[in-house]
């Protein structure tokens, strides 16, 4: 199994993310990471998908995901030539006594500190899977006591935009 | 042309002008806003059926026996949710029907009103697509995406959910609104690089086969297809959803391959060394077990539908495209080439195999009736010019063998859904669709009692469909398993149909058919032909046949398609291999 990332741009309608999300568990995928948002264009929302399957199922269920008549265009980012992001809320118990030794990681993972009570601190971090991992291992022995994760956003990097026929397709309705 | 009116009165004018002449359904409190432009409308019939099941396949038989879409129409909660089976159903088979629901209001979506079901959310999964129109404004608009997609690409059910107070509101009509499907762009030319490489494939081969599926009759491809196949002179198998779309009758034709299909067709599946696959999708019903089927074959698949193409077998050369097309291309590639295959020694295995193992069946000796004798009978009395829908299982096998198709489309059934209770309904749907043709259903007495309702339907309406019943008192696909994997313990299969309850005859009568019963080979023929002169109102006949006919050949369920057996424990004697 590989991890992939998908760019899915769809539609903005409603019903849209079900359609998605039901497709895969309906075909047997299992989504990793799933984020949504609107792009550039009001009428265009983008998805990034991120799966752990196989090459072959990869093209079953890309095939599948184009059938869909909401979905505009599926690019698959190379992980090489994208830029990933994940964002990450940690609450951690931190007080007076080892308040700075959690500060001096957040400076060290270029975190940010949003929060902060008297025996815990609110953490903000972004960058890759990788990166998220390896800083809430160094948080673990603090004691970790909420966290939230939102799913990873990934762009290609470049000049070259996926977004650019899609738009020119939905003009053509218009 | 602008007018101001409801959005029922905007309904009802959409279905008009994208050419709807028929629209089966039942109306309910969330739909009655429709139901009230609609009757006067001149231009639609609406037939008042007596189960929305009833309805969804009577527009699948209408749309198979057309090619145009067919419709229903259905209120909110129970009546859409009554709709799931035949939406499920035409997904599977790449029906073209719009299924039109009433929604309550929409500021009570949400709130578990009374009738209300999600169904825009039920049926995601088995619609081609749906909508949920809460905007008067929008329904023109929708009716005219949803038979747009419904009819183009590869063909399939769409289902629009309109709110009541979107039917009831005021709205501004125009026609041709314009669709808004930026993400919808079906592909039906195909590449000419890949044209090129099936052609060099075909003309390399030795043992090539046209597997050819549901698709070429969708695509209206017969023609295309007959003309290939003579010019190549490769071998035919159809299966269950193209049987008609190559005769019967044709030389070149094996039957039909699969789980009961002929040993020829099996057999030239596995010995092949080329599959040219068109508009089939390669199902587990045709394949038996993946690992197993066709080992010696480079596979050419052509289908509209890119997901289906390495979906369960990898294809050396996908083309996707339409089937006209791509037959199109092929014939003009392969007469544009000198190079022709020699098939002679193929042909000479296939024939061995076609005049060995033909489809057969055993006659009674206390004088019951074989079931397969009555269908036989029935394709030869009744001919190539007639519909044949089946219901589903033994009775639906053997209407697929033993009635001789030499039309495209002549042969109606639930193919992957395997629906039980199709038969009637989808009958008297083919029968309103194309009234100067004669209809028969051929149904089991498991299938019949689940749908009969709609002979109701089809006796007020003036729909004489004929209705034959295999009837072995058993549901007998499921009881020919028990005997062959489950120690003949029959479990809950035996309706108990001998004791006539309920007696077909008098259900036939009451609802104003006329009801005949046959139990001896010798009335058979008479009996056929009794229904045939009964043109003005339906007529069922109770074909009492021996409860213990079994379907062959059989591959069984998961095993190799090169286990076929002809009978119980005999297997065919295939020919060495050369490779």
């Amino acid at each position: 199994m590989s991890r992939h990332t998908l760019s899915v741009l769809v539609e903005n309608k409603p019903g849209v993310l079900a359609r998605v999300s039901a497709l895969f568990s309906r075909r047997g995928f299992n989504i990793d990471s799933l984020a949504v948002g609107q792009t550039e264009h009001d009428d265009i929302s983008r998805m990034t998908i991120v799966v752990n399957v196989e090459e072959l199922p990869l093209e079953q269920v890309t095939k599948q995901l184009n059938k869909l008549v909401n979905v505009l265009k599926i690019v698959e980012l190379d992980p090489a030539q994208c830029v990933q992001r994940e964002l990450m809320l940690i609450k951690v118990k931190a007080d007076a006594e080892n308040r700075s030794s959690v500060l001096e990681l957040v400076q060290l993972f270029r975190a940010r500190c949003v929060d902060v009570a008297a025996d815990a601190v609110t953490i903000e971090v972004t960058g890759t899977t990788d990166k998220l991992d390896a800083f809430v291992k160094v948080l673990e022995p603090f004691g970790i006591k909420e966290l939230v994760q939102s799913g990873m956003v990934a762009i290609g990097r470049g000049a070259r935009s996926i977004t650019d026929r899609s738009l020119r397709a939905l003009d053509r309705t218009a | 042309m602008t007018e101001r009116m409801t959005g029922a009165q905007a309904l009802v004018r959409a279905l008009e002008h994208v050419g709807v002449d028929t629209v089966f359904g039942i109306p309910g409190g969330a739909i009655l806003p429709a139901y009230d432009p609609l009757y006067d409308s001149t231009k639609v019939r609406h037939v008042l059926v007596r189960h929305e099941q009833g309805a969804g396949h009577a527009a699948e038989g209408y749309a198979q026996a057309t090619g145009r879409v067919g419709v229903c129409m259905a209120t909110s909660g129970p009546g859409a949710t009554n709709l799931v089976t035949p939406l499920a159903d035409a997904y599977m088979d790449s029906v073209p029907i719009v299924a039109i629901t009433g929604q309550v209001a929409s500021k009570a979506i949400g709130t578990d009103a009374f009738q209300e079901a999600d169904i825009s959310g039920i049926t995601m999964p088995i619609t081609k697509h749906n909508f949920l129109v809460t905007d008067p404004a929008d329904i023109a608009r929708t009716i005219m995406e949803a038979f747009h997609i419904a009819s183009t690409g590869r063909p399939g059910p769409v289902l629009v959910d309109i709110s009541k107070d979107a039917l009831q509101a005021e709205t501004t009509f125009s026609w041709p609104p314009v669709m808004q499907l930026p993400g919808y762009r079906p592909v039906t030319r195909p590449h000419s690089k890949q044209i090129r490489e099936a052609a060099k494939l075909i003309a390399e081969a030795r043992r090539p086969v046209l597997y050819v599926g549901g698709g070429v009759n969708k695509a209206g491809a017969a023609p295309e297809l007959r003309r290939l196949a003579e010019l190549t002179e490769i071998p035919v198998v159809t299966t269950l959803m193209a049987r008609g779309t190559f005769p019967d009758s044709h030389p070149q034709h094996l039957g039909m391959p699969g789980m009961h299909g002929t040993v020829a067709a099996v057999g030239a599946l596995q010995k092949a060394d080329l599959l040219i696959g068109l508009g089939v999708r390669f199902d587990d019903r045709v394949t038996g077990d993946l690992e197993t089927f066709a080992p010696y074959a480079k596979v050419v698949h052509a289908d509209i539908d890119p997901a289906e193409i390495s979906k369960n077998r990898h294809a050396d050369v996908p083309i996707v495209g339409d089937c006209k097309e791509v037959i199109g291309d092929l014939i003009a590639a392969i007469e544009g080439s000198d190079q022709r295959g020699d098939y002679s020694a193929w042909w000479t295995l296939l024939n061995g195999y076609k005049e060995t193992y033909p489809l057969g069946y055993d006659d009674y000796d206390d004088g019951s009736l074989a079931p397969q004798y009555v269908i036989e009978r029935l394709g030869a009395i009744v001919g190539p010019d007639a519909f044949y829908v089946a219901g589903v299982g033994q009775h639906q096998m053997w209407a697929s063998q033993f009635v001789k198709y030499e039309r495209p489309g002549s042969f109606i059934n639930s193919g992957g859904a395997g629906t039980m209770g199709f038969a009637v309904p989808a009958a008297m749907g083919a029968k309103m669709g194309r009234p100067e043709s004669t209809v028969w259903a051929i149904d089991g007495d498991g299938c019949f009692q689940m749908t009969n309702q709609e002979l109701a339907t089809c006796a007020l309406e003036g729909v004489p469909v004929k209705v034959a019943i295999i009837n072995n008192g058993n549901l007998g696909m499921v009881r020919q398993w028990q005997t062959l994997f489950y120690d003949q313990r029959y479990s809950n299969t035996d309706l108990q149909s001998v004791r006539r309850i309920p007696d077909f005859v008098k259900l036939a009568e009451a609802y104003g058919c006329v009801g005949l019963r046959c139990e001896r080979p010798e009335d058979v023929d008479a009996i056929i032909e009794k229904a045939m002169e009964i043109n003005d109102v339906p007529v069922v006949i109770d074909f009492v046949v021996h409860a213990d006919a079994m379907v062959w050949p059989m591959v069984a369920a998961g095993t190799s398609n090169d286990d076929i057996k002809i009978a119980r424990d005999m297997a065919p004697t295939w020919e060495n291999e050369d490779e």
